[in-house]
């Protein structure tokens, strides 16, 4: 449905940065710039919900707006239903074509809902500036423009001053527009961080369920984790540029493949330490603090430096021993307790080291309790070195 | 915990006390009468009120009344005179014409700068603040030069061409053409202000819906903008009605006249009379008030928008691609015209005895002999020191006046402080050459000896720039959230203390900034000064207009030389205090 193949788009670098680089006189040419997508290729399947997920400046957006149109890459290929919307390498593109005539559809972070027209207005706008010859009929317009505008719950709404609804509604709005001509690709730009936590989380699952309903594949941005496992088939975690790893939400949470995704996605426990073992299903791992088995296929070699990344939901916490027959089990003291509500947060002090733990709301050990803390080989990940 | 009391510090450090007796409602009243917080608002609004009225007042009391009483033959005498039909066309149509042409040229140059990746954009700064800076009887002169049908560089050049005297500076569009040039700064900065503040996802979410670049600007860019188009267009009306030096320097060689000109030929004229100046000038005041009502009453159906939302991304400008080029070549030609020109013909014809198109031959009697004269004439001196002390006087007055006048506006809950803000807006529409007539109406009657001082000239530029240190004061206290203030209060400040320790810092980044503009402004003021002048009180415009009625252009082009120049080093030296003073603003 929509391809990218090896996009790379660079800014100049600020002043500060260049002349840095002059002084370092290292590669001056090459530090002028700097890479805000750096090589990046990826698929988006038919009806699917794809996710760019990472830090403000990860290039996420750059991505996104390169798609739109809005931004020109330096290289690469974008292409949309095998239509190639641009191609270009070394900064010289052989095809581009303008944003207005990719027809595409588009949710920005700040929605900008043109505040100097009404609700009807802005959802009919994209039907009013089509060429004379494609543009539908005034009753057309105002049929589909009147279905949309049901569909996101807002028909009562339409003579409305766009600028009068609450956040909801200007998001709603905001979607109406982009999929009033029913583009083949829909792209949000973070569409929900400018609502607060309650208002996010019942959209959140609202955008989803439309998503589905509609059928139609989007992309979709942002830098909320939580956001990200809950709505996306697929996500690309993105750092500095570059894709670090991409899958389904499941793989990338339970088994991410750096010590990056694994700290950008939840909470991890990073235990470092020697591979001692590796028998293709197991690896065992020693830290100072003691031995751990890992459930893994990786090609670690004995005698090479491992992390252990451990979810705190995956460190179960006892005040009883299970008595030498589960493996991984190391003997702490409750450190400090937090109660959240729908969980307790332990931290615990093994030897040096502190564990995170999570549990259900009924375990709460105080401070300075002496506790065994057990982790289940299968729910722990081996990262790389660095 | 004790649940803390906004009461006064002393019942909380000795809570055992009993209250204190409470004073009786006179001795209350009595004392929030003469608290300094009162003292200085009440003096402030009473200035402000002096100034914006009295003048007024004075004007068509002049204007109505003579010894006999009642009467209208001011009116009569000055709209029943030859070609008055005519006057009041040319007025109108050199206005709209002045302004049109400003409002189109200054936001389309602030478009292409903000929004687009037109080369040269360095040149905008300077091209923007440069006309702001030299005077408008400089720029005048300048195009004279430049333009005028026998002697003009422009006419030299396109003569071989077009034949001679294709130009012609005196006319109503040489009139049009000038103000407008001199006014599209401002109407720049005032769109480059409101095109900032946009959020620019607003136009791209419009390419994303299919529009073309083009519906794009024409349907979300321009209504989006409109309140600042609006004010523009407001401005710039009132502005050219009130242009004095475009007209009287270009418009009486040919007749062309309109309301200032005719004002400023009825008083020259020997016995001067001051009863149908007065009734020019009430209708003048008449037409500008109807310009702003007329502006005001479009503004109304136009909300102004909050498009910022502060989460916005980086603007990225739009590329030009094929049109770039274009764009270029026309900003170098702004640029030209405005700037370069200008001071080049300036600089050039300080330079030479008598006034000749540039040539080889001309440069070898280039010699600095104008500026030896200058340094010779004890005027001249005299003129600079007094520009000097009446620029940084009346920045400095009005400045700090306008923000506590800001102050209660903005800030404080008295009642009619609306009336404040309008009544320091009034000087807005009072047209300088105006202001001067009516000030000497007041000052030739007033028993204290201002009249024939340089302090008339103050109290004329006070009264003229209180809407713009009004305007620069009131945006910047806006901007200072109420909660700084308030913190200080609670700690202990009282509000004098708070004014001075906390918003006076806070505002000066603005005030600085509207400091300098009266200052500039006020430096090369002419239109009312040229009524209240006496020998002695000159000032280097005055001085300027003097040496072209007596057609001293090669004098004259040396002092405007060492004013720009004088004016370049007063903002630079300004901005760079301003820099260390205050936080400054990107």
């Amino acid at each position: 449905m929509l391809s990218i193949d090896n996009l790379t788009k660079t800014f100049d670098a600020d002043k500060r940065t260049r002349r840095q680089a002059r002084a370092a006189k290292a590669g001056a040419a090459e530090q002028t710039r700097v890479f805000a997508v750096h090589d990046v290729s990826f698929e988006v399947a038919e009806g699917a919900l794809f996710t760019l997920l990472g830090p403000s400046g990860c290039g996420k957006t750059t991505t996104l707006r390169s798609i739109a149109g809005l931004e020109k890459p330096d290289s690469g290929r974008i292409a949309v239903d095998d239509r190639v919307v641009f191609a270009g390498s070394a900064g010289r593109c052989t095809v581009n074509i303008p944003a207005n005539e990719r027809g595409l559809g588009m949710v920005f972070q700040s929605y900008a809902i043109w505040p100097h027209m009404s609700v009807f207005d802005n959802v009919a706008f994209p039907l009013q500036v089509r060429k004379r010859s494609e543009r539908p009929s005034k009753a057309d317009i105002a049929e589909q423009v009147g279905r949309v505008l049901e569909v996101m719950e807002l028909g009562y709404l339409s003579d409305r001053q766009a600028t009068k609804l609450s956040g909801g509604q200007q998001q709603r709005l905001a979607l109406a527009r982009a999929i009033v001509t029913q583009p083949p690709l829909l792209l949000l730009d973070e569409p929900l961080s400018n609502l607060d936590a309650k208002l996010r989380e019942s959209l959140r699952f609202e955008l989803k369920r439309l998503q589905k309903d509609l059928g139609i594949t989007t992309v979709y941005v942002t830098h909320d984790q939580v956001e990200a496992l809950a709505l996306s088939s697929k996500i690309a975690v993105m750092r500095e540029g570059k894709v670090m790893q991409l899958g389904r939400p499941r793989d990338i949470y339970t088994n991410p493949n750096s010590r990056f995704v694994a700290e950008f996605i939840g909470t991890s426990n990073f235990l470092t330490g020697t591979v001692t073992a590796n028998d293709g299903t197991f690896v065992t791992v020693d830290t100072t603090e003691g031995r751990l088995r890992v459930r893994s296929s990786a090609a670690v070699p004995v005698g090479s430096e491992a992390i252990v990344s451990i979810r705190p939901e995956a460190v179960e916490i006892d005040e009883t021993s299970a008595g030498g027959t589960a493996a991984n089990e190391w003997s702490g003291t409750v450190v400090t307790r937090a109660f959240l509500g729908d969980s307790v947060d332990h931290v615990v002090k093994v030897g040096k080291m502190e564990v995170r733990n999570r549990s259900n709301p009924t375990v709460s050990l105080a401070p300075g309790t002496s506790v065994f803390l057990r982790m289940d080989p299968d729910k722990l990940a081996l990262v790389p070195v660095g | 915990m004790a649940v803390m009391s906004t009461e006064s510090p002393a019942a909380v450090i000795a809570p055992e006390r009993a209250l204190p007796p409470v004073p009786g409602r006179a001795a209350r009243l009595w004392r929030a009468l003469f608290a300094p917080k009162t003292l200085i608002m009440a003096a402030v609004a009473g200035i402000i009120g002096y100034l914006a009225i009295v003048p007024l007042y004075y004007l068509l009391y002049g204007t109505f009344f003579d010894a006999a009483g009642f009467t209208l033959s001011g009116f009569e005498r000055a709209y029943s005179a030859n070609g008055i039909g005519e006057l009041i066309t040319n007025s109108v149509l050199f206005a709209i014409g002045a302004s049109t042409l400003s409002l189109v040229v200054g936001t389309a140059l602030a478009y292409l700068n903000v929004r687009t990746d037109v080369p040269f954009k360095p040149l905008f700064f300077a091209a923007s603040v440069i006309p702001l800076i030299i005077p408008g009887i400089l720029y005048t002169v300048a195009w004279i030069f430049l333009a005028s049908p026998n002697i003009g560089l422009l006419n030299k050049i396109l003569e071989p061409v077009f034949g001679p005297g294709v130009l012609d500076v005196f006319s109503l569009w040489g009139m049009i053409w000038v103000e407008g040039l001199h006014l599209s700064p401002i109407v720049f900065l005032l769109m480059v202000a409101a095109f900032r503040s946009m959020d620019p996802s607003l136009e791209e979410s419009a390419l994303m819906s299919g529009a073309t670049r083009w519906a794009t600007f024409r349907k979300i860019t321009i209504p989006l903008v409109r309140p600042a188009i609006v004010a523009s267009i407001l401005i710039m009306t009132v502005r050219s009605l009130e242009s004095f030096e475009v007209p009287v320097l270009l418009g009486l060689q040919n007749g062309i006249y309109v309301f200032t000109s005719r004002i400023y030929f009825v008083l020259r004229t020997y016995p001067p009379d001051l009863a149908a100046a007065g009734a020019l000038a009430s209708g003048l005041l008449v037409v500008a008030m109807l310009g702003v009502l007329l502006g005001n009453r479009a503004g109304k159906n136009t909300r102004s928008y909050q498009t910022v939302t502060g989460k916005g991304f980086r603007p990225r400008p739009m590329e030009l691609g094929k049109w770039r080029p274009l764009a270029g070549a026309l900003i170098l030609g702004y640029f030209l015209m405005t700037v370069v020109a200008p001071l080049a013909v300036l600089l050039w014809t300080s330079l030479l005895k008598f006034y000749v198109a540039p040539s080889v031959e001309a440069l070898k009697s280039v010699s600095l002999d104008n500026y030896r004269e200058l340094a010779g004439l004890s005027q001249a001196g005299t003129a600079l020191k007094n520009s000097l002390f009446l620029g940084l006087g009346t920045a400095t007055l009005v400045m700090f006046l306008m923000s506590i006048a800001a102050w209660i506006v903005v800030r404080s809950r008295v009642r009619g402080r609306g009336v404040i803000d309008q009544l320091a807006f009034v000087p807005l529409v009072i047209p300088g050459l105006v202001l001067g007539l009516a000030l000497s109406f007041v000052y030739l009657r007033s028993p204290v000896p201002i009249y024939g001082t340089i302090f008339i000239l103050l109290i004329a530029y006070c009264t003229r720039y209180l809407p713009y240190g009004m305007r620069y004061a009131v945006i910047s206290m806006q901007q200072i959230a109420g909660e700084l203030e308030e913190s200080a209060q609670v700690c202990g400040a009282s509000w004098w203390q708070t004014f001075r320790r906390v918003l006076l810092p806070l505002l000066s980044p603005g005030l600085i900034a509207g400091w300098v503009y009266i200052l500039v402004v006020s430096f090369r003021e002419l239109s009312s000064s040229i009524l209240l002048y006496t020998p002695g009180n000159e000032v280097l415009s005055i001085l300027i207009f003097e040496q072209f009625e007596n057609g001293q252009f090669t004098v004259l082009a040396a002092l405007g030389v060492v004013m720009v120049l004088t004016l370049v080093v007063l903002v630079t030296v300004a901005y760079k205090l301003g820099a260390k003073v205050g936080l400054r603003q990107q």
